[in-house]
């Protein structure tokens, strides 16, 4: 079959390799017919992820149809379904507090060490991204083997919604509504959103329907904030504007009373710790640039909350603890719980409360996968999200 | 102040004390597994089953009610074997064992099944192992060159694996890629 492979940074081949098989009873085999690139696939395209290996197939948001089932699935054959970006079993201590990203049953026991050195427990297991979760092919190519079919994906027994309505729920839809839930919102809150890409946008749209009076948003890239001012939120972009005073004045010196990071570990700008937190990420004497949690701190009000969705991976210095701790704040944060939120949101979809059509931006095959990367990382302003299409025309010149 | 050895002990397991060196011999660990005691012990409790989630294991064949002979993958297509009594069982609860003398894996074990309510039941193994000497003990430390606590730890996500989801984790695509990767650990 045809898959998008890791090769190194900036390395990202579309190559012919060999298919996917049922290895195990609940397993199924799905042929992928939709497959986004995420935000979070940049991390693994600039290098910052550990543990991947040349020839790693890529891709965590797919959906397709189900083409063989493991004698233990519950799916059938014909079946159109999402799949959930963590493979969770469903069954142990997290599963059945519905923290799926907190299941261990899907990362092989070898996989399990690093994390434990690194974070003090084992990661859960996820598609496409590196051997730290797993070392699972990913959905970036025309089949995906899905362990635990009769868990995590969801059935779309509506042939009228397509595949661009309900695509996301595999990971950035459920991200940006954990994101605002873990923002504990409030009628009348004032939520400011750092970063606007998919789940920063996705957070905005979610933090409106859970009563936000205001949503203030904060980014750069002008189409982003087009986007996300759509929803109706108020914009603030960091290259015109301080964004610390801008939030104290818009906010009548309180502050936002939530405050989210839809960023994570590589925040853009040119601040003083920002450029400080590069060299010593070029120098491998720190791993994450924190620029963005660091301002999310400062700005939030006393007492109020900080919902953390996007990605870090390691260490960081001059984290304002001191700040969280006499302001009182609280922390949230954690990959998605995705399989939680696919029933709620897929009914939020079907009933046209949520649209997330508007994000897409560029469509492509398998073989346009390496030059929409390149313009994925290079050109966000115009990028807002790249669907691939297995099997459709290619779209770039070649 | 009083000496050191006056100072009354903790609550914590004795294999977690800073007085054991992280590479002594000695190592304990343990998970929760969300199904009762009794189902846990029977499965572990009957040789045959082992090899499905320890690794390295060739076979284990009984040799009666409580020796079994356990033969292991070695370097370069050998195997090690030894006999392996059980010292000591209560059904349900946990069972002892160790190598019998002259094993070239010097060792005994237990592990122990404690129910814990809601979550389930908190499987713990504590094993003790001689390192080897010689040149059968280099080849034997060339197996277990990891090691035991972490060994033992993967054997016993291995088992959580299989009996919470009825199988073990792969992260492989396929057959070809899955044996690849069992021959580079």
């Amino acid at each position: 079959m045809k898959a998008l492979t890791w090769h190194g940074k900036h390395d990202v081949r579309c190559e012919s390799v060999d298919d996917p098989e049922i290895l195990n009873p609940r397993d199924a085999i799905i042929r992928i017919t939709s497959t986004a690139i995420c935000g979070s696939d940049l991390h693994l395209y600039d290098g910052y992820v550990p543990a991947m290996k040349s020839g790693d197939v890529l891709g965590h948001e797919p959906m397709g149809e189900v083409v063989e089932v493991g004698p233990r699935s519950t799916l059938k054959v014909g079946q159109r379904v999402v799949i959930p970006f963590t493979i969770s079993c469903g069954r142990c201590y997290h599963c059945r507090k519905q923290q799926y990203s907190g299941c261990e049953n899907g990362n092989p026991a070898d996989k399990q060490d690093i994390g434990r050195e690194a974070y003090g427990q084992p990661m859960v297991a996820a598609f496409g991204y590196s051997h730290l979760t797993g070392g699972y092919s990913g959905g970036q190519a025309e089949y995906l083997r899905v362990p635990f079919s009769d868990v995590g994906p969801l059935v779309i027994p509506d042939d009228s919604l397509d595949d661009d309505k309900v695509l996301f729920l595999s990971d950035i839809l459920p991200t940006g509504w954990m994101a605002a839930e873990n923002a504990a919102i409030e009628p009348g809150d004032i939520v400011a959103v750092w970063g606007c890409g998919p789940v920063g946008l996705f957070a905005v749209q979610s933090a409106f329907l859970m009563g936000a009076e205001r949503v203030i948003a904060i980014d750069h890239f002008p189409a982003r904030l087009e986007l996300a001012r759509g929803f109706g939120a108020e914009t603030v972009n960091y290259e015109q504007t301080k964004v610390y005073e801008a939030l104290m004045d818009m906010t009548g010196g309180i502050g936002p009373d939530a405050c989210i990071d839809a960023v994570g570990l590589e925040a853009h700008g040119a601040f003083a710790d920002n450029i400080w937190d590069q060299v010593k990420v070029s120098t491998f004497l720190g791993t994450d640039r924190g620029h963005v949690i660091r301002q999310v701190i400062l700005a939030c009000r006393k007492g109020g909350r900080v919902s953390m969705p996007g990605v870090y991976g390691g260490f960081l210095d001059k984290f304002p603890i001191g700040a969280l701790m006499q302001k009182g704040l609280t922390v949230r944060t954690g990959q998605t719980h995705v399989q939680k939120y696919l029933r709620p949101l897929y009914e939020l979809v079907a009933e046209g409360k949520i649209d997330t059509t508007f994000l897409i931006s560029h469509y492509g095959s398998l073989e346009d996968g390496p030059e929409l990367y390149r313009k994925w990382h290079d050109e966000q302003d115009v990028y807002t999200k790249i669907v691939l299409k297995p099997g459709l025309e290619p779209q770039l010149a070649a | 102040m009083p000496d050191s050895d006056e100072l009354v002990r903790d609550d914590a397991p004795i294999t977690s004390s800073k007085t054991i060196k992280p590479d002594a011999a000695l190592s304990a660990e343990a998970v929760t597994i969300g199904r009762p005691a009794q189902e846990l012990y029977d499965f572990w409790r009957e040789p045959a089953n082992l090899a499905a989630f320890m690794e390295n294991i060739e076979s284990i064949e009984p040799v009666d009610d409580r020796r079994s002979r356990w033969t292991v993958k070695a370097p370069a297509g050998t195997t090690v074997s030894w006999e392996s009594i059980i010292t000591d069982e209560r059904p349900g609860e946990a069972i002892a064992w160790q190598s019998a003398e002259g094993a070239d894996v010097d060792h005994k074990g237990k592990v122990e099944f404690l129910d814990a309510g809601a979550r389930g039941t908190v499987v713990r193994a504590v094993i003790a192992y001689q390192p080897p000497a010689g040149t059968v003990g280099k080849v034997i430390a060339k197996i277990f060159q990891r090691e035991p606590r972490i060994q033992s730890r993967r054997d016993l996500r291995r088992f959580k694996q299989l009996m919470e989801t009825g199988e073990i984790a792969t992260g492989a695509r396929n057959r070809r890629i899955r044996d690849e990767r069992e021959e580079d650990q």
